[in-house]
């Protein structure tokens, strides 16, 4: 099964619109409810990077058997050094962002956390691709 | 503890999910900070928070987290209600600051996670 959606930089009104929905697909799937909170909060976290960070996206996720890969594609500013950007507490959220109780530079290492296999790659001034698979 | 009896104990108004206030609730954190609500392993706690918007209740349905406390009376809106009620979120508001609703619920055998 494939599900796409469409995410709107800066419109925090709707971040979380694709992990809720992707949640109801894996509950009715009867996948694990450890693994289901897995999955939505790398989701959650990685569309809020899109609203927070960039000027809009795109979030793919392919549901098949025995897995799910989540792609997210942005326009936007990318992401200098990723390596950087994957470390704890890095951030350049702004404080709009930071008043939204996001921006402490936990989102990118929270999604390293509960992604089974997890690749970043960015351009300046283009935009940031954020790929995951998890195994149910 | 009941959600009644946190209701109780901290002079709260239930504001979304009536229905669900016999559920019990064993550990709590309290935290304004999202993305560390969402690192959190355990689940069925109750949150205590300042923090009154959409993103709260979107992190407490990723978290499976089932009751909110909105301390200092912040209130939830109409669309904060609303996805509470969806996804079964028992939302509470408390005149309490953050600080004096976890002590007292703390010192009443609510646990702490860390
Ligand atoms: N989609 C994105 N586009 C541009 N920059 C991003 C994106 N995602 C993450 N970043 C950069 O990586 C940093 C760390 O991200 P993250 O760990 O999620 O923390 P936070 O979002 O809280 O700042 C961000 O502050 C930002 O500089
Ligand atoms: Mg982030």
């Amino acid at each position: 099964m494939e599900l796409v959606f469409e995410i709107k930089g800066g419109d925090f009104t709707h971040a979380g619109k694709a992990s809720s929905k992707i949640k109801k697909v894996l509950k009715q799937l009867n996948v694990d409810a450890k693994m289901i909170k897995r999955i939505v909060i790398a989701v959650y976290e990685a569309e809020v990077n899109v609203v927070a960070h960039a000027h809009n996206g795109v979030l793919r996720t392919i549901i098949g058997n025995d897995s799910i890969e989540v792609v997210i594609k942005d326009e936007g500013p990318g992401i200098e050094n990723v390596e950087k950007a994957m470390e704890a507490g890095f951030s350049t959220a702004s404080k709009a962002v930071r008043e939204m109780g996001f921006g402490a530079g936990m989102g990118l290492p929270n999604i390293q956390k509960n992604a089974d296999e997890l690749e970043i790659t960015s351009e300046i001034n283009k935009g940031t691709m954020v790929r995951f698979k998890n195994y149910f | 503890m009941k959600i009644s009896d946190i209701q109780k104990l901290t002079d709260a108004r239930i504001v979304a999910g009536h229905s669900f206030s016999e559920r019990n609730v064993k550990k709590a954190f309290s935290s304004d900070l999202m993305s560390d609500v969402l690192t959190l392993d355990e689940e069925d706690i109750l949150l205590i928070t300042g923090l009154a918007n959409i993103q709260l209740l979107r992190t407490a349905e990723m978290a499976d987290i089932h009751v909110v406390l909105l301390a200092r009376n912040k209130k939830a809106s109409p669309e904060m209600i609303q996805l509470a009620e969806e996804n079964r979120i028992v939302l509470l508001e408390t005149p309490f600051s953050i600080f004096r609703a976890s002590g007292v619920l703390f010192s009443s055998g609510i646990q702490p996670l860390y």
